[in-house]
């Protein structure tokens, strides 16, 4: 039985389709990225696996409970990480921890406290106000907040969104720590290095639909090739390289102030020029070239 | 996991005190505040309407001083100033700039038991802070009753019901600045007419009739019970004000639920 299974989900606001039949299945055991540009419906998605949102067509069972009709005991084996900072800022560091524990009807909340104290390497902050703690410290002990009750399913939407990279760092190695003893995650994120670097399998969301999903691997040689060209130049020789590139049959795509031409290994003479960089192809490119988004 | 059972679609107590643990965490980060205006506002009422009013203009109403009317009729006061006003403001807050809620509904726990713990929480803080008028009072000569021990009980009931209250308009209302309609059209009015300051039979026929659909004239009556002696209708009061609390408890779950829930 998977952890999470959705079946041909829909969620309209008013005119907007936010999530547009989407089918998506998250085994046990591995942490799935939810990769997207923002609007593709990653955060309602979310909501909907919580209960918060209700979806308006499809099925969904997250632990084998069906949702919304056991959406709180379903609650009650996931720990969640919001995108947003919504700790209570003017209580303690484990003040924060305990009420949460209590909420997830932990029976021993003073051993939950230290072991997501410890988790969150904050706890020789315990007594402080969370407002007296630095970003990473907050996003830390949201992490801890969220796997205060050693949920076997972790949700993390948007994990590092607005971090600085040092503080990114940090949180990718709590993550990576969960996903190697064995929680189930499902991540959802629109930086391209986060789902690279945590996720054994991407699914790429777009229009509130999963326009791809396999490993990363796996993704990047059915859409993109082995190889991808970067070319600099000024746009007039950008316009010609990207026209005998397309004529070619080959995917190019904006890559900041160049132009790359995916699957350049496929390119006859002549069609990638001679002083193009070429590197491996990436999930970058995947994204870019499924969702037509610039990636981050 | 190795939580208790949590049960689908009940009212568990354990998710309501988990909520209420977190009120009791933030509280103790500002009652200092909360219990000096508590504290101070009566008497200053009281030296303001007891002592100036009562000493210069109104000697007694009906057949009582002054200053232990209105001591007694500002129990009501503090209650409504203690329940509508932080659960409009509170909830306000915490569901749309804090997103308290939104970490609340993503552990196990519903509207309802969200809503139920809020309600809950500000009721006993208000039926505690509503008894400061009345010690006050008893500073400035009321003779201690020991029916007076089921005022904080009078208070909670009644502040259940305002907490509801102010929990729907924070589930109404689109932006915060809206509770000035709130607070101006139905708060003021309400404690200005419950017998507080003046007596309601002095009044125009058609407000007394509309005094007698307010909770907070039946809180004061209640309390003026307590220290001049109970009538038998005073049972008919309580079951109103829990009648009156228990309808805006249903309505505040409703209009949260669609306020949380999309």
């Amino acid at each position: 039985m998977s952890a999470i299974e959705l079946r041909g989900v829909v969620k309209r606001f008013g005119e907007i389709t936010a999530v547009d039949g989407l089918d998506l299945e998250v085994p046990r055991g591995i942490c799935l990225g939810l990769l997207g540009p923002n609007g593709a419906g990653k955060s309602t998605t979310m909501r909907m696996l919580t209960g918060q949102a209700i979806a308006d067509e499809g099925t969904i069972r997250v632990l084998g409970h069906e949702l919304p009709r056991e959406a709180k005991v379903a609650r009650g084996q996931m720990g969640v990480v919001p995108q947003l900072d919504n700790p209570d800022v003017d209580v303690t560091v484990e003040d924060n921890l305990a009420v949460f524990a209590r909420l997830y009807r932990v029976p021993d909340v003073g051993e939950a406290v230290e072991r997501a104290l410890a988790i969150a390497r904050l706890t020789d902050r315990r007594r402080d106000a969370v407002d007296k703690l630095s970003g990473g410290m907050r996003r830390r002990l949201l992490l801890a907040r969220g796997l205060v009750h050693r949920p076997p399913l972790v949700l993390l939407d948007e994990p590092t969104v607005g971090l600085d990279p040092q503080i990114r760092a940090e949180l990718w190695s709590l993550i990576d720590g969960l996903r190697k003893e064995g929680s189930t995650i499902l991540m959802s994120t629109h930086y391209i290095e986060e789902a690279e670097r945590l996720a054994d399998e991407v699914a790429v969301m777009a229009r509130g639909r999963v326009i791809a999903r396999g490993k990363p691997s796996e993704l990047i040689a059915e859409h993109a090739g082995r190889e991808t060209a970067e070319v600099y130049g000024p746009p007039a020789q950008l316009a010609e390289v990207r026209a005998r590139a397309e004529a070619a049959g080959l995917a190019v795509r904006p890559a900041g102030p160049a132009v790359a031409i995916v699957g350049a290994e496929r390119a006859s003479d002549g069609v990638v020029p001679e002083n193009a960089v070429r590197r491996a192809a990436s999930l970058e490119d995947v994204f870019v070239l499924l969702t037509g988004e610039e990636a981050e | 996991m190795n939580g208790r059972e949590i049960g689908a679609g009940r009212l568990e107590w354990a998710a309501i005190a988990g909520v209420m643990s977190r009120e009791v965490a933030n509280f103790r980060t500002f009652w200092k505040a909360v219990t000096f205006s508590s504290v101070l506002e009566p008497v200053i009422y009281l030296l303001a309407f007891g002592l100036g009013l009562g000493a210069t203009i109104v000697d007694r109403v009906n057949g009582l001083e002054y200053v232990e009317f209105v001591g007694t009729g500002m129990v009501a006061t503090a209650v409504i100033f203690s329940s509508a006003l932080p659960a409009m403001f509170g909830t306000f807050v915490k569901e749309r700039f804090q997103r308290t809620y939104d970490a609340i509904l993503a552990a196990p726990v519903d509207v309802e038991e969200l809503v139920t713990a809020e309600m809950l929480w500000i009721g006993v803080r208000a039926g505690f802070y509503g008894c400061f008028p009345l010690l006050v009072t008893l500073l400035f000569g009321l003779d201690p009753k020991p029916a007076m021990l089921l005022v904080p009980f009078f208070g909670f009931i009644t502040a259940l019901g305002f907490a509801a209250f102010g929990i729907t308009m924070a589930a109404t209302v689109s932006k915060i600045d809206h509770f000035n309609y709130v607070t101006t059209l139905v708060v003021t009015p309400l404690f200005l007419v419950a017998g507080t300051f003046f007596p309601i039979d002095g009044l125009p026929e058609g407000l007394q009739v509309a005094a007698q659909f307010n909770p907070l004239h039946h809180l004061v009556e209640l309390v003026r019970g307590s220290a001049f002696g109970f009538e038998t209708v005073d049972l008919l009061r309580v079951l109103g004000l829990a009648v009156f609390s228990a309808a805006m408890w249903r309505l505040a779950v409703r209009r949260m639920e669609r306020r949380l829930i999309d």
